[in-house]
């Protein structure tokens, strides 16, 4: 006979905590539009795919081949002035701007067993060597979207839709008392 | 798993991927002037390739991006994947399905 299995809660290390509102963007527009939006952002964009670029508490990170998501972990102003302030700098520019500050919520995932606490979820090779520090990608964690980033060696910033963070966060919760 | 190359990101896992059907099928300009028979063929027919297959693949967890992808439809091996706007890559139906490296 097989022992059954223990409970799910037993000994589970505490969810990862929310990390505190954030202003968010999702930018699609071609180099003309980036260069513009930079001025107001104050961030570069990388023009390499899956690579984010970091100034103080704002940040860019590379979605796709014209789409970039706009983070500022420490915003000081409502997102609708930044919004306004984006939308001066890039008037006449065929765009679009989307303000999803409230769609997503994350958490930081740090420590040694960061990459093999991710990839409880996540199939993608988190070795230093594959995915560097600086890297960013939509991706998934079983079945739910994510953003990771990795913002040093052994961190990683993770954006997930607000309705999945439970599931996400108990998710990572159950893997790390495994690792 | 399947590793599958996008052209933007690279190596990706299959799960990050959706299928598009097949690919290089233009919509006609004027679909009105086409016969019942012209628009079933641009709707409905499809090659059912055995061997390699021109197809569209999106990478819909990832960067969102259509492109296309040339895969042995006997081995499931991904033989070339381009962006949409590159020209399909010439390479020969092998007379035997070739396995996966
Ligand atoms: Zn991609």
């Amino acid at each position: 006979m097989p022992e059954q299995a223990a409970p799910l809660d037993d000994a589970a290390p505490p969810w990862p905590p929310l990390l505190a509102p954030a202003t968010r963007f999702i930018l699609h527009g071609n180099a003309a539009v980036r260069a513009a939006a930079t001025a107001a952002w104050g961030v570069p964009f990388a023009e390499e795919a899956c690579r984010a670029r970091l100034l103080g508490s704002r940040a860019t990170l590379w979605m796709g081949p014209d789409e970039y998501l706009l983070l500022d972990r420490a915003p000081a102003e409502a997102a609708g002035d930044t919004a306004s302030g984006l939308e001066r700098a890039m008037a006449g520019l065929d765009h679009a701007l989307v303000d999803v500050s409230h769609r997503q919520v994350a958490v930081e995932i740090n420590g040694a067993h960061a990459g093999h606490i991710l990839n409880g979820g996540c199939p993608l090779d988190l070795d230093l060597k594959e995915f560097p520090v600086g890297m960013c990608t939509r991706t998934l964690f079983a079945k739910a979207d994510i953003v990771l980033w990795r913002t040093a060696a052994d961190a990683f910033h993770v954006e997930m839709w607000r309705s999945f963070g439970d599931y996400v966060r108990a998710l990572l919760a159950e893997v790390a008392r495994d690792c | 798993m399947l590793i599958i190359v996008c052209p933007f990101c690279g190596k990706r896992p299959e799960i990050e991927f959706t299928y598009g059907g097949q690919a290089h099928i233009t919509r006609p300009e004027r679909p009105s002037e086409l016969d019942d028979q012209a628009w079933a063929e641009f709707l409905y027919m499809r090659s059912n390739t055995k061997g390699i297959h021109a197809e569209r693949w999106r990478h819909a967890r990832g960067c969102g991006r259509f492109f296309n992808a040339l895969r042995d439809t006997t081995t499931d091996h991904f033989v070339a994947t381009y962006r949409i706007d590159e020209p399909q890559p010439q390479i020969e139906q092998p007379a035997e399905p070739v396995p996966p490296p």
